[in-house]
């Protein structure tokens, strides 16, 4: 390995996925718009939007199943489109319906999948018994996929996306339909899966980047409107808490307290306090236990996806009427 | 790769019970009808051998019942080739090969194998009854190769018809209907041939019948062999291109 930092930047090592200028028509109608965005090694993307956004065709075409109108994408260096081969199979792909043959039993599934990854015959099975550990399919392999249940046939189709162990995993909702024990197990695997590789996953469950990414990107009618790391949403927020009392005193009493710039009253004993800047919380606290207010509750507040998710979406919705 | 695929076609084709069914239903058809060709064939036995430039036991038992085959694995092959790519698209399970590094060449080689391995099974069983007649008398070993190859290469035809039909829809049942219908009209285009007079030529080229008819009769020649071949290779190609362009649409 060469230690990146001898480099000039321009040779810096090329992101695992390098999406520029994507953008793609059905028809007329345009589903995604000059889409640019880049994925690191041991990165995971939570790609979230709207229904119709656009989420799914930006999948399919990364994935080389839909053929981009313009632009070009590149996996690990490849292109989708000069070089398919090379591209895809640096690739996994759960598509939103897993491609699974209800037919055949999960053993028999994985290996027809390994061996179409071009995994050599003496390495099938070592395989199949990664995969069905990771994936939690030890005690089902010998049973047919149609008599599976919906968290495990999605099982499958995860176990099946990365039975050839490549750099790059694609999710399309993974977690639709799925009961919240499974839900969590799923996030688990998605997570154990992000710490190795790169993992791009759709969705439009605001929780579910949240538990699990490190990036979020939002695209609304097929253009791309955030693109922040995770931290960035708390970032600016550390500084404005939640606070419940039992025997509250008045706002303008909280907005008196050393270190506290702003105080505001939600509802009757419960406060939202803007802390100044190189304040914390310490003085808050004391002034509390010394005035025996009765605190019952103290949350620092974030500012939650959901309301980012909102905001941006619901402006448009205001541009487009 | 291509082996892999055709594999897992031909087993997913054995795992459901249409093979089976397809097998039998044509099995016992035919074996029917072998059985009352034979039995003619003892009846004008006596008045054969008075004959001088006889026909054998070939020309009277297994041309005619081959000839009836044909027709019969007409109307059964839309049932088999049906489900080959409309199945994959209406479960969605098409992306599983398109993701995986393949190109679509290798995946509709495959699909054609994975038919074509049902069909050697099929005809296989279908070449026993004539091979029974060993047991009992002599027939035309050369013409019984000419008549096998000369299935093999008919429902080939008729596998890369129905594939590529059924590349085109979602509906399993609209794939069969439209292959019987290419079938068909390609089985009986000379037709009108034979009673308007022009054209002649160029429609009995295009049948499909004229061309097994000949192999029937223990006549293999190039030509027979490069019409079958250019229809398969060709609607194979259409089928690869049609795959090929629905990812642009």
């Amino acid at each position: 390995m060469i230690d990146a930092s001898y480099l000039p930047g321009e040779f810096m090592p090329e992101p695992l996925v390098k999406v520029e200028n994507l953008s793609r028509y059905y028809h007329n109608s345009c589903a995604i718009n000059r889409l640019s965005f880049s994925l690191d090694a041991g990165e995971v993307l939570g790609f979230l939007g709207p229904n119709g956004a656009g989420k799914s065709t930006t999948m399919q075409v990364i994935t080389g199943n839909l053929a981009p109108s313009e632009g070009e994408v590149s996996i690990a260096g490849h292109d989708i489109i000069d070089d398919p081969r090379s591209a895809k199979a640096c690739l996994g792909y759960l598509p939103e319906h897993p491609p699974v043959y209800r037919d055949s039993s999960v053993d028999e599934f994985l290996r027809f999948c390994a061996r179409l990854h071009r995994i050599p015959a003496s390495g099938v099975a070592v395989a199949l018994e990664r995969v069905k550990q990771q994936c939690g399919l030890e005690q089902v392999g010998r049973r047919l996929i149609g008599n599976l249940s919906k968290g495990y046939q999605q099982r499958v189709g995860i176990a099946q996306a990365i039975i050839h162990d490549p750099p790059v995993v694609v999710l399309d909702e993974p977690t639709v339909g799925l009961d919240p024990i499974q839900i969590r197990e799923i996030r688990g695997l998605i997570r154990a899966l992000g710490s190795e590789r790169s993992v791009i996953l759709s969705t439009h469950i605001l929780s579910e980047v949240q538990a699990t990414c490190d990036r979020v990107q939002i695209i609304r009618a097929g253009e791309l409107i955030y693109n922040a790391p995770i931290e960035a949403l708390r970032e600016g927020h550390e500084q404005i808490v939640r606070i419940a009392l039992r025997r509250s005193p008045e706002a303008v009493e909280l907005a008196g307290l050393a270190g506290v710039e702003h105080a505001e009253m939600l509802e009757p004993g419960r406060f939202r306090v803007y802390l100044a800047a190189d304040a914390n919380v310490d003085a808050l606290v004391t002034a509390a236990v010394a005035g025996d207010w009765g605190l019952s509750e103290l949350i620092p507040e974030q500012q939650s996806l959901e309301d980012l998710f909102i905001e941006l979406t619901h402006d448009h919705e205001i541009a487009a009427s | 790769m291509i082996w892999v695929i055709a594999r897992r076609e031909a087993s997913a084709m054995f795992l459901s019970p249409l093979a089976w069914v397809i097998l039998a239903v044509v099995q016992v058809i035919l074996g029917y009808l072998f059985l009352t060709n034979l039995d003619n064939f003892f009846i004008l036995q006596p008045q054969l051998i008075q004959l001088a430039n006889t026909p054998g036991v070939t020309d009277i038992v297994v041309t005619p019942l081959m000839q009836i085959a044909a027709i019969v694995l007409l109307m059964v092959m839309p049932l088999v080739t049906m489900r080959s790519i409309s199945e994959e698209k209406r479960n969605a399970t098409m992306s599983l090969l398109v993701s995986a590094p393949l190109g679509m060449t290798e995946i509709v080689l495959g699909k054609f194998l994975g038919l074509m391995l049902f069909v050697f099974v099929l005809v296989s069983m279908l070449m026993l009854m004539p091979l029974s007649l060993y047991l009992g008398t002599s027939p035309d070993a050369g013409k019984l190769l000419s008549i096998y190859l000369g299935l093999l290469l008919l429902l080939g035809a008729f596998s890369a018809i129905g594939l590529y039909l059924s590349s085109l829809t979602s509906n399993q049942t609209v794939a069969a209907i439209s292959t019987f219908g290419v079938l068909l009209m390609l089985w009986i285009v000379d037709w009108i041939g034979s009673s308007v007079g022009g054209g002649q030529s160029l429609l009995g080229y295009l049948s499909l019948l004229k061309h097994h008819q000949a192999m029937l009769e223990g006549v293999f020649n190039t030509g027979d062999v490069a019409y079958y071949l250019l229809l398969i290779v060709g609607f194979l190609g259409l089928a690869i291109r049609q795959l090929d362009r629905e990812r642009l649409l």
